[in-house]
């Protein structure tokens, strides 16, 4: 469960670069639900995101994770309860680890890590598993050095190692934006699989309205720094990627919509 | 070269092994660029040469100057972690202040460790010829501190710390206090940089403030040697290398020296090591394509 409540984040405050990224946001994520958020560049969705996560403190408001207030907590302490996946998939994982160590790392995500050794025999083999079930070939590359997989690869590796400590929420920031289409599609069908099973409270910044509407039980638009349609249920299966995008051009203002901005479909 | 310049090279090579080891963590492993080496190892000697003097056990005195080194770590750490000055200048600043804390630990610029009970002694009347027994004690002392160090590195800790040097961010998200790891990982390196320089006091005889200068550079020389010759991703077997990058630059400096190659003194080692250095950081990245780039 998160709550989100009148969230501020501002950046270089009292400064000429003085910015809102985030201007007053309530948001409630009951117990597994998984919203998708989308809006244009600075809308503050990854600021959002890195306040959920610790990145960066909020000026005002409060952030709560299941029964815990985690305002102000420091992000390797909430690890134990929050598991990410960033954009570029370089940020995800260590390249000059293996396969098994960057899932033996996350495996003791808030766990206390002790000077047994990381890699025992029984863990391997349960780490492997879990690579196996990817269908990805990878269980026999499990001594490869990180840096030599594919991007679409390694974000699927984040994925299971976001799952390994059983984390309560799950924050992907754009997770598939720097993959390959047929890749990008793999790992969305895998993060829906992977939050399922694992009943995790999914918040998922993207910029592809099909991919909005497709995954999740309930979309949220961010616009200035504020939630500005927060859409569910049959309103949300009755939506089409083009009432999508005309709602978001009537939220910017009927401003032509910017392509670099936003990808349709 | 004779066999007793040959093994004396050696030795010191194994001396140093230490420091490739400490520095192989620094800057390898935490990505810190540490100069605090160039005090803590010449910290560890004076420590160690008055402990001795004064009539204590030079296993003790080896413990206090580890101790001594991993203070001097902890310092370094504390400016870059707690109040976000640059590893680097936080480092020099480190090693500045240790030129007057040695100066005070000794109450003169050198001492000598001669006619005293070392840890090498009690191996002497093996039968054995000196020059042999102390590259062989040394040798089971370094390997004894490698072995311990892969075995930290491959565990749940050093992993963790291995993702701190290596990407702060995703550790950071996966639950590491990547301030906390440069605390430990400095502390460790500096330990066995200070252990290094009691070693040194004890095999050399004597302890001297001025002898830090370049322990950076030497470290970081021995590591790339041994990168060099034994690239391998098994943590044990890089460990090794440091070592053997360490013996391999001391004895290639002996042979240099007793060659009169070209027209070099034995004072232009420390250009010919800055030199060799630079090239080694420089010529991968040539090949890489990178310097190009920019």
């Amino acid at each position: 469960m998160i709550a989100v409540s009148d969230l501020h984040v501002t950046f270089n405050a009292g400064t000429p670069l003085e910015r809102r990224a985030v201007a007053g946001i309530d948001l409630v994520l009951g117990e597994g639900e998984f919203v998708t958020v989308i809006g244009s560049n600075g809308a503050g969705k990854s600021t959002l995101l890195a306040a959920i996560a610790g990145d960066v403190f909020p000026r005002s408001g409060r952030i709560r994770i299941g029964d815990r207030d985690v305002t102000r907590e420091a992000p390797a302490k909430r690890a134990a309860r929050v598991a990410r996946v960033f954009q570029d998939p370089l940020a995800g994982s260590c390249a000059d680890l293996t396969i098994e160590e960057n899932l033996a790392l996350a495996f003791m995500r808030g766990s206390k890590r002790g000077f047994g050794p990381a890699l025992k025999q029984e863990r391997r083999s349960a780490l492997r598993d879990k690579v196996k079930e990817l269908g990805l070939n990878l269980e026999n590359r499990m001594g490869d050095r990180m840096g030599l997989l594919s991007g679409g690869q390694r974000q699927a590796l984040s994925l299971v190692m976001a799952t390994l400590a059983g984390a309560e929420v799950l924050l992907l920031d754009e997770h598939t934006a720097a993959l390959d289409p047929g890749m990008a599609e793999f790992v969305a069908g895998l993060t829906q699989r992977l939050v399922a099973a694992h009943g995790l409270t999914t918040l998922m910044v993207t910029h592809s309205m099909r991919q909005a509407l497709d995954l999740g039980t309930r979309t949220i638009m961010l616009h200035e720094g504020r939630i500005v349609l927060d859409i569910t249920g049959e309103r949300r299966k009755n939506m089409g990627v083009d009432d999508l995008v005309e709602m978001f051009r009537r939220v910017r203002g009927g401003a032509e919509l910017d392509d670099d901005s936003l990808r349709i479909g | 070269m004779s066999a007793i310049a040959f093994w004396g090279a050696v030795e010191l090579g194994l001396v140093y092994g230490f420091v490739a080891l400490g520095v192989f963590l620094a800057f390898r492993v935490l990505d810190f660029p540490d100069l605090t080496v160039d005090g803590s190892f010449p910290l560890g000697a004076a420590v160690a040469a008055v402990a001795i003097t004064s009539g204590w056990d030079p296993w003790l005195a080896c413990l206090i100057a580890a101790l001594a080194g991993a203070a001097c770590g902890l310092v370094t750490a504390f400016l870059n972690v707690r109040f976000g000055i640059l590893n680097l200048l936080a480092s020099i600043l480190t090693m500045i202040g240790l030129f007057s804390v040695i100066l005070r630990v000794m109450g003169r610029p050198n001492m000598a460790v001669l006619n005293q009970e070392t840890v090498i002694t009690p191996f002497l009347d093996l039968g054995l010829p000196d020059h042999i027994v102390r590259p062989l004690v040394l040798a089971v002392l370094v390997l004894i501190a490698v072995v311990l160090l892969a075995r930290f590195l491959g565990s749940d800790f050093g992993l963790a710390m291995r993702a701190a040097g290596a990407n702060p961010r995703m550790a950071r998200a996966n639950g590491v206090n990547v301030g906390g790891q440069i605390y430990v990982g400095m502390a460790l390196s500096n330990a066995l940089t200070g252990l290094g320089g009691a070693l040194f006091a004890q095999v050399s005889g004597f302890a001297d403030v001025t002898s830090g200068v370049g322990t950076i550079v030497v470290g970081l020389a021995s590591v790339i040697v041994g990168e060099t010759l034994l690239r391998s991703r098994v943590m044990l077997v890089a460990l090794l290398a440091c070592v053997i990058g360490s013996v391999i630059y001391r004895v290639a400096v002996q042979l240099a020296l007793s060659m009169d190659l070209f027209f070099l003194r034995a004072s232009d080692l420390n250009l010919v090591t800055a030199v060799l250095v630079a090239l080694a950081l420089v010529l991968p990245k040539i090949r890489a394509g990178k310097a190009v780039a920019r």
